[in-house]
């Protein structure tokens, strides 16, 4: 299969969609000429015009409920917010109308709409553009929440949230962008909802998101050469979570290490946790769920003060080989 | 502006029914048969029915909080909507929105809003939705004086002017954002230079007059439908009652009130219909009758509807 980066992977799956369904359009900060500050909408603008790649001026509230109200009378609008850090601006149209809209109209509208932005550090950005912020909004009822880690996983997600008929936040992160792996030339869904074993193995579960899939992946490779056996798993979407796989693996190792990139105090991995020790998972642990999570501080400009904020291939090679030799 | 007969009794009807809806959500609360709280638009009927008086059924309207007369001159179902408002499972909402949340999505009214200003983005959408959809329709979209300071508004102008959208912005300028007295920062008037500031025609009324608020939203209407783009109009008006029911009217006094009651929109219309020979007061009263009996009926169908299912909890959150 051919190889493409999860940036290309993630413009695919738009132009695809909008070549399959002419509802579906594009609004956001500097996608049209620009091609979006990460280059992800490039020659879209060529492609569709300017009826269907909406280039706005800084509004993320008013071009997030534009989405919103497309939405409700039937688009299928693609919202691009440049950086995680400002879905803070979007999040009352995001969080008080387009998660609560169906509900409060007792079931009768729909708002089928994505919201893309990209979170997380280690591009030197600082505070205001890199934190992963992707736990507020799987507070909310009636969001969902997806996050991938792979290209393939960037376009068979990203489809399916175009087609779904809710709002879908829809977190990329900005290291994987220009990751390459095999991606299918044709459209493809992947289930929301559905985790992947991104790596069978017997001796301990890490459960971990976006950047940490890949920093987890390579730490199992190492961890293999002292004999330990890690599996990896993906939840990939992380509302609504698919409980089921996490705690099937869990079952499995009886060990489990929950790795993101968000600062740990009530971050995603504090839900995982709790699923866990709330399953029938609970009776199999041979040790303590453990964290290793984004320190507890906003994202700080030095590069290696950028790279000791968040868990690196070694920490988690650390945590996992301690995890994995504990005796209770 | 001239109107057939027809049109006067029709509007004039629309009007006693949310003259009368809204003392009926009044007695229904005082009566300890309505929690929460609800935001009463008396005093202001002509502006809502001048307003959507001229859509055709297929357009839209998005609302404000204070949204029932809007949601009445859409053509709702008045059992339906008093069974929402009573939270009943039969209502608009299954019970789930209630007086702040009323819709009627497939009856081109896209809610009322318990957000200050939250309909105004949505309504940007909605009009670039409508623009794609090229089937002529356009939006009617409602907010009050105290979401025309809200940043959400002034973004929102921007992008409708960026995409000539077919909507209508129509700012209920009531005088008051719950306490704060808006003419402290701007008058109508100046409120309407906001659409001819960020380009778009802006125009301000005396939104106690049907007729005047009609001829206004009529011409940005015809202006939006000919696709030359949004307008804004100002309806200069005011609530007799209290923003919600913890008013204390600490804020105003009770002559300032009375002065505006001697400008009730609906006495003003019957005089003129009067004057035009449109009606007689027979024919007034009757018109008067009738919406207060409507609304008896629909307050009759909403206390005999069933409290929706404690099992129908978790339904309508996701779409499938």
């Amino acid at each position: 299969m051919r190889e493409i980066t999860y940036l290309e992977a993630i413009r695919e799956a738009m132009t695809q969609e909008m070549e399959r369904d002419e509802r579906v359009f594009m609004i956001g900060e500097d996608i049209g000429e620009y091609g979006g500050a990460f280059q992800v909408s490039y020659g879209m603008l060529e492609q569709f015009g300017p009826e269907r790649i909406l280039d706005v001026p800084i509004t993320e509230l008013a071009l997030t409920g534009a989405a919103v109200g497309a939405a409700l009378i039937g688009m299928r609008p693609i919202a691009e917010i440049m950086f995680m850090d400002f879905t803070t601006l979007a999040s009352e149209q995001l969080v008080n109308q387009a998660a609560k809209l169906r509900f409060m109209f007792g079931g009768k509208a729909t708002v089928p709409m994505v919201l893309r932005t990209p979170s997380g550090s280690g591009t030197g950005a600082a505070e205001h553009h890199s934190q992963s912020l992707e736990n507020w909004f799987t507070h909310i009822p009636g969001l969902k929440v997806v996050q991938p880690s792979t290209p393939y996983d960037a376009k068979g997600l990203l489809v399916s949230s175009i087609r779904d008929n809710n709002a879908v936040v829809f977190v990329e992160h900005k290291l994987l962008y220009k990751t390459k792996g095999p991606v299918p030339e044709e459209l493809y869904t992947i289930p929301l909802g559905q985790a992947d074993i991104k790596r069978e193995g017997k001796d301990l579960t890490i459960i971990a998101t976006a950047v940490m899939v890949q920093r987890s992946l390579q730490a199992a490779e190492e961890l293999a050469k002292e004999g330990i056996d890690v599996e990896v798993v993906d939840p990939r979407t992380l509302r609504p979570l698919d409980k089921d796989t996490l705690i099937n693996s869990v079952k499995k190792t009886g060990k489990v290490l929950i790795v993101h990139e968000a600062v740990k105090t009530s971050g995603i991995g504090g839900e995982f946790a709790a699923v866990i020790a709330e399953s029938e998972a609970f009776g199999y642990l041979e040790a303590p769920i453990m964290r290793l999570a984004g320190e507890e501080i906003p994202i700080p400009y030095n590069r290696m003060l950028e790279y000791h904020a968040v868990p690196q291939v070694e920490n988690i090679i650390e945590k996992a080989r301690d995890l994995a030799q504990l005796k209770v | 502006m001239k109107i057939t007969k027809q049109q006067a009794e029709d509007y004039l009807l629309q009007m006693y029914q949310i003259r009368a809806f809204e003392e009926q959500a009044e007695k229904s609360y005082m009566a300890g048969k309505i929690h929460g709280t609800m935001h009463l638009s008396i005093g202001m009927e002509a502006s809502a029915v001048g307003s959507i008086s001229t859509l055709e059924p297929t357009d839209f309207i998005i609302g404000h909080h204070r949204g029932h007369g809007l949601t009445i001159a859409k053509g709702a179902d008045l059992n339906l909507m008093m069974a929402e408002f009573y939270g009943k499972a039969n209502g608009y909402c299954r019970g789930r929105g209630g007086s702040m949340h009323i819709a009627d999505v497939e009856g081109g009214n896209l809610g009322a809003n318990g957000v200050v200003a939250g309909g105004i983005p949505m309504a940007v959408g909605v009009g670039i939705g409508l623009k794609m959809q090229k089937e002529g329709r356009v939006l009617l979209a409602f907010f009050g004086d105290g979401a025309a300071s809200a940043g959400a508004f002034h973004e929102s102008m921007i992008l409708a002017v960026l995409f000539q959208v077919p909507v209508v912005f129509i700012c209920e300028n009531n005088q008051y954002a719950m306490s704060f007295r808006t003419s402290d920062w701007a008058d109508s008037a100046k409120i309407a230079e906001f659409g001819k500031l960020y380009g778009m025609p802006g125009t301000s009324t005396n939104g106690n007059n049907l007729l005047e608020v009609r001829e206004a939203v009529q011409k940005a209407v015809e202006h939006a439908r000919a696709g030359n783009g949004p307008s804004l109009v100002v309806n200069d008006t005011y609530r007799w009652r209290g923003h919600s029911k913890s008013d204390r009217n600490r804020y105003r006094t009770q002559e300032e009130i009375d002065e505006w009651k001697e400008k009730d929109p609906i006495v003003r219309f019957t005089e003129v219909v009067l004057k035009e020979k449109l009606l007689t007061e027979e024919e007034i009263e009757k018109i008067r009758e009738q919406g207060y009996a409507d609304i008896e009926a629909a307050r009759a169908f909403a206390e005999a509807s069933p409290e929706p299912e404690v099992a129908t909890l978790l339904e309508g959150v996701y779409a499938p």
